[in-house]
């Protein structure tokens, strides 16, 4: 087993680049997901659960192999299972890994109001620090990916942290670690990238899916999560995944114009206050006490 | 497994059939996966549904349940048809230019030659090659039709034995002899034609020819390099004619020249973590460990019994046959050595009367018929639910009324321990039962040490992460002291035959909890006195353990619990806990890693992945080679062969076939029902039989006749097919008790197609109940678009499907969220004839909104 001292060079059994070769601590990371090797077997969801030393939950059969709806503040990593009827009627079966994206422009951070409460690491990594969370529950607006899970006990935030502990000991984040068929990567942005991108050809290449491509959205500037998708111009089909995803005009313009113009009218109050008081002096209360009554 | 898990990385092509190994298998499935990323393979998956593994699929072909020869047999036929077909390979690897007896009849009618109506059963005289050498260019003539010799039985006397294959085998290698196994394969299958197939299996002829034509375009003008592999599981197995769906999987196989070759072979995938082992070591009644035959009352000998098991090579005249089975002796006395020690001695027929002699078939099935008819009157079930597991489970929970004692060991409370509060029971008639449980604590996995044996065939050995919790104890703890208090009554109060329970060996550190590492040695064997190999010029010393199964003697010098686990555990260590990580020839052999049975090859009847001369026939996986300067066989792999027969001496690679070739006719006994697979519809089908609707299922399969194992028909309103199976998220009938797996997948449910719901006006998640002749059983529905209707000879048909994972104990089933029915409730106690499996898919129910 590696530490945080010592690296993998060279692994048993295993095709393929090293996980988390190469991830010094200041350069981005990512995870691929390769979604037309994902199996759905749930290893990834069980691995999180474990390392991350989450509850069980009830849940409920709802007609589909999905555990549930959607992720929880204590089941952060799901597969989302989508039936898809291509037009010649043949089926496909979309299976998704639903996690943070780690988007390297993170909207929760943009929208959080406490100090501290949401970092990013220099490796690119978007972690929550509960400590500091206030329970505005901002983040989950700012989100394009409805990913923040709101906990209404601790009044607490909490969402996939990339395994920043294990990755901060030269790891690979507990997921990856589980997968079994190596649908899932770890490593730097740089290394994911040119790794999806060959798989994504291969795809178009050799097994007909004309449109594969990598999904790495601009909109959030590019994210630490990504995904080689059998059809690229279809993101939704794979649970929601959004096409076009953006951090929401209301908190940039709440984070960026309007908390400038917060800011401006709040200076402007204070300049008005030290104003008032150097022409006019305190202000006399009359009336109470007239002899040594004054503050 | 021909090959092995790792192997399958080297392929160019994938047949997944009868098998769903994404969801059972997800850890083996990365090399299918790797295959398809590193050599742009491609993968056709053929399911009743569209499974997580079709998800990874280049081509999905959605099949009826139980139709799968016909699919393969129309395969088989279009690479006839269409010349891809590996003619050296077939020529010389195969028996495809042995000529079949005069008489022998192909089912065209659904019969094959010498069946009795009366006694339903088959004389197979005529399942038989030829005698005679070489009929090239000839045709019936006068010289051809000698009557073979029967056997006759001297009055009162055993029964004779049976015809033996001819020693100088008839063939013809233009293959246009029309007794060739070649022409009658080709007439055989000449009725599974593209529209047949489409009217059995309901696959669109159209989808059906591009699965051909993908699958077979490995061999397109005459090209050998490429491999092909099949991958399967008990879809194949669960049927009334499981056995005969492998074998047309085995003749494709070999039609293609893809058996023995890396990226090649028939892979059965095996479903528990050690059903390989339990399968090795004779977890089934008609063998002993390493395959060796049972014996049976006319075995009055050692000698008759030798003579009966033991093959005689059989095989064209100029050809050579290593025939490893003839060895059968040295593998029968070693293993009573093993058993019975200083009892087993030469005057005594090494004590081959101690064996037990089977007088009628003890396969699962038949155990439970003959507790429900007050037979057998107790049962020990280890690690094993036996209710929930079934078939007709209620038949089964019925049968244990009737039983005075059953014992389970178990990590959990099961079905089977308690059968005596499954639902619809009164606590009066609760009280009416006499049975007494006895529950002992058994260990689980984590908790012990040995060895698991893959589907590779690989035996690795694991450490136990802690001890059993409380009361809990090993397995072995548990079995000693069984045996040793059995041992202890025979000793003092005699009994009608002690003699093998007091005789067997015991010598184990700790009697009472033997180590499995003594075990494993016991079963590698050892020498008990000083053997020599005058060709190797070595000598093994007495006391020292052998170091392959080669070593073996008839003479009582050695000892093996089972031949072909004989090299695992030798005088240099347990070669089953090695875990060296070289793969020098890249092909994931991995020669250091565990220890393959047998003698650590990696990939069986490699002789065949060369050409004449002993040359690859892909250059860039090569497994093993002929050194003509060395004159012997080397490679990445251990040679499956003799290692000095020259190419031109002309041995066959099948080295465990009398004939030294492939089978693609079974001659003799070999098989119950006939010596080409033939399709027959399962026992509850949805049509009569298309080929032959007056003999629509198999003559051979066992079926019982109780009131309790009905089976049912459309006309009785049965008209949907049902298939049963596991997921990813559950482990048989026991994570249903770990609230991890229940919380993947909560509760059981049915999967039904998306038209059907539609004609039910059923919603996705409502309660839907299906009921069977024998039972019925009530889950949520899965409503969904991955399983569509199909057109059955002209019919609509829907089929359904159902996972096994519950039943009346768990964690949801506890909490009251379930209707508490195992799914085993449904499915019929018919078995195929040959491997006594039952028939858990493809039977017939009557699905309503509850």
């Amino acid at each position: 087993m590696s530490t945080g001292a010592l690296r993998i060079q060279r692994a048993s059994g295993h095709a393929g680049p090293i996980p988390g070769e190469d991830t010094q601590r200041r350069m981005q990371v990512a995870k691929l997901i390769d979604t037309t090797t994902c199996i759905g077997c749930k290893a990834c969801e069980v691995a999180c659960l474990e390392w991350n030393d989450l509850t069980f939950r009830d849940t409920v059969f709802e007609n589909s192999y999905q555990t549930m709806p959607e992720t929880a503040w204590n089941y952060w990593n799901l597969i989302k299972f989508n039936e898809h009827q291509r037009d010649d009627g043949s089926m496909m079966f979309l299976m998704r890994k639903d996690q943070c994206m780690h988007c390297a422009d993170p909207g929760c951070l943009a929208a959080c109001p406490a100090e501290n409460a949401i970092v990013q690491y220099q490796n690119g990594i978007v972690d929550f620090q509960q400590e500091y969370c206030i329970g505005c529950q901002y983040c989950v607006t700012g989100c394009p990916f409805n990913i923040p899970k709101f906990n209404s006990q601790t009044k607490k935030v909490f969402k996939c942290t990339l395994c920043s502990d294990r990755v901060g000991q030269g790891l690979e984040p507990a997921c990856i670690k589980a997968c079994p068929t190596g649908c899932l990567h770890f490593g730097t942005k740089d290394d994911m990238k040119e790794l999806a991108e060959t798989r994504a050809q291969q795809l178009r290449e050799h097994s007909g899916y004309a449109n594969a491509g990598v999904y790495d959205p601009a909109g959030v500037g590019g994210t630490g999560v990504i995904y080689v998708l059998h059809d690229i111009t279809n993101p939704e089909a794979y649970g929601g995944l959004p096409s076009n995803p953006r951090v929401p005009w209301t908190v940039r313009i709440w984070k960026g114009p309007l908390k400038w113009l917060g800011n401006l009218a709040m200076i402007g109050g204070l300049i008005g206050v030290t104003m008032h008081y150097l022409r006019y002096g305190p202000k006399h209360v009359n009336g109470s006490g007239e002899e040594g009554g004054r503050p | 497994m021909t090959n092995g898990w790792i192997d399958i990385k080297n392929t160019d092509m994938m047949l997944i059939m009868g098998g769903n190994p994404a969801e059972n298998h997800p850890c083996g499935f990365k090399w299918p996966i790797e295959a398809k990323r590193q050599r742009n393979a491609k993968m056709i998956v053929v399911d009743p549904r569209f499974t997580r593994t079709a998800s990874t699929a280049d081509l999905f072909l959605q099949i009826r349940a139980g139709t799968d020869i016909a699919f393969l047999g129309g395969m088989v036929r279009y690479a006839l048809e269409n010349n891809r077909i590996a003619r050296d390979y077939l020529l010389n690897y195969t028996n495809a230019a042995f000529i079949v007896k005069q008489g022998f009849k192909l089912p065209e009618d659904g019969l094959f030659s010498g069946f009795d109506a009366a006694t339903n059963t088959y004389n197979k005289a005529t399942w038989n090659y030829e005698e005679g050498g070489s009929l090239t260019g000839k045709t019936d003539a006068a010289g051809d039709t000698k009557a073979p010799a029967v056997p006759v039985a001297a009055a009162g006397g055993p029964a004779p034995a049976p015809p033996a294959m001819p020693a100088n085998t008839a063939y013809d290698f233009s293959l246009e002899h029309p007794r060739t196994v070649f022409q009658l394969l080709k007439r055989q299958y000449s009725r599974y034609t593209p529209e047949m197939v489409e009217r059995i299996t309901g696959i669109p002829k159209d989808q059906f020819l591009k699965a051909a034509d993908l699958f077979t375009s490995i061999r397109k003008d005459g090209d050998m390099k490429k491999a092909g592999t099949i991958i399967y599981a008990v879809g194949w197995t669960q049927h009334s004619m499981g056995t005969q769906i492998i074998r047309t999987a085995a003749i494709l196989q070999l039609l293609l020249g893809n058996v023995g070759r890396a990226g090649g072979g028939v892979n059965a995938l095996r479903g528990h973590s050690n059903i390989q082992g339990a399968t090795d070591m004779a977890g089934v009644f008609d063998i002993l460990p390493g395959y060796l035959k049972m014996p049976n009352p006319t075995d009055t000998d050692l000698k008759t019994y030798l003579a009966r098991v033991t093959p005689k090579s059989a095989k064209p005249g100029p050809w050579d046959s290593f025939n490893y089975w003839s060895n059968m002796p040295r593998f029968t006395v070693s293993y009573l050595k093993a058993v019975y020690g200083d009892a087993a001695k030469k005057e005594n027929d090494f004590a081959f009367h101690y064996l037990p002699k089977i007088d009628h078939s003890y396969a699962w099935a038949e155990i439970w018929d003959n507790m429900s008819r007050g037979g057998v009157k107790g049962l020990l079930a280890f690690g094993m639910n036996g209710v929930a597991i079934g078939p007709n489970s209620q038949k089964n929970i019925d049968a244990l009324k009737k039983a005075e004692w059953l014992v389970v060991c178990e990590i959990y409370p099961d079905e089977t321990s308690e059968f005596w509060k499954s639902p619809g029971i009164t606590p009066e008639q609760m009280k009416q039962i006499p049975t007494t449980v006895y529950r002992l604590p058994g260990a689980g996995f984590a908790e012990k040490d040995g060895t698991f044996v893959n589907s590779a065939r690989w035996l690795q050995w694991k450490n136990a992460a802690l001890p059993p919790p409380g009361q809990a104890r090993l397995d072995q703890e548990i079995l000693a002291r069984i045996y040793l208090k059995v041992r202890e009554l025979y000793k003092k109060e005699g009994g009608k035959f002690p003699d093998p329970v007091l005789s067997a060996t015991w010598g184990y550190t700790n009697p009472q909890s033997p180590s499995l590492a003594e075990v494993a040695r016991e079963i590698n064997g050892r020498a008990l006195a000083d053997v020599t190999d005058d060709k190797l010029n070595q000598t093994i010393k007495a006391g020292q353990q052998l170091p392959g199964f080669a070593w073996l003697r008839d003479d009582g010098s050695t000892t093996s619990g089972n031949w072909l686990y004989c090299g695992s555990w030798t005088e240099a260590g347990a070669m089953m806990q090695r875990r060296g990580t070289e793969d020098p020839s890249g092909l994931g052999i991995y020669p250091n890693w565990g220890w393959s049975w047998p003698a650590n090859r990696r990939v069986m009847y490699n002789r065949a992945s060369c050409d004449l001369d002993g040359k690859p026939w892909d250059p860039d996986r090569k497994q093993v080679w002929w050194n003509e300067a060395a004159q012997r066989w080397a490679g990445n792999d251990v040679p499956d062969f003799k290692v000095d027969s020259a190419p031109k001496d002309h041995m066959g690679p099948f080295i465990m076939n009398a004939e030294g070739v492939g089978r693609l006719f079974v001659p003799l006994a070999a098989l119950a029902d006939g010596p080409f697979p033939e399709h027959y519809e399962p026992f509850e089908s949805p049509v009569a039989n298309p080929l032959h609707p007056n003999q629509s299922n198999n003559p051979m399969a066992k079926r019982f006749k109780g009131p309790e194992d009905k089976l049912g028909t459309p006309a009785e309103g049965y008209n949907i097919v049902c298939t049963t199976y596991r997921l990813t998220e559950h482990y048989h009938y026991w994570t249903k008790n770990n609230p991890m797996n229940v919380q993947l997948v909560p509760e059981p449910f049915v999967e039904i197609p998306a038209e059907l719901a539609d004609d039910l006006g059923l919603h996705g998640g409502e309660k839907i109940k299906l009921t069977s002749a024998r039972g019925h059983y009530i889950a949520k529905a899965m409503v969904t678009r991955r399983i569509k209707s199909m057109m059955i000879d002209g019919k609509k048909t829907y089929q359904v499907g159902v996972p096994i994972h519950w039943g009346y104990r768990g964690i949801a089933e506890d909490e009251g969220k379930t209707a508490l029915t195992p799914a085993n409730l449904l499915s019929p106690a018919v078995t195929d004839p040959n491997a006594f499996t039952p028939e858990f898919k493809g039977f017939l129910v009557k699905v309503e909104k509850v």
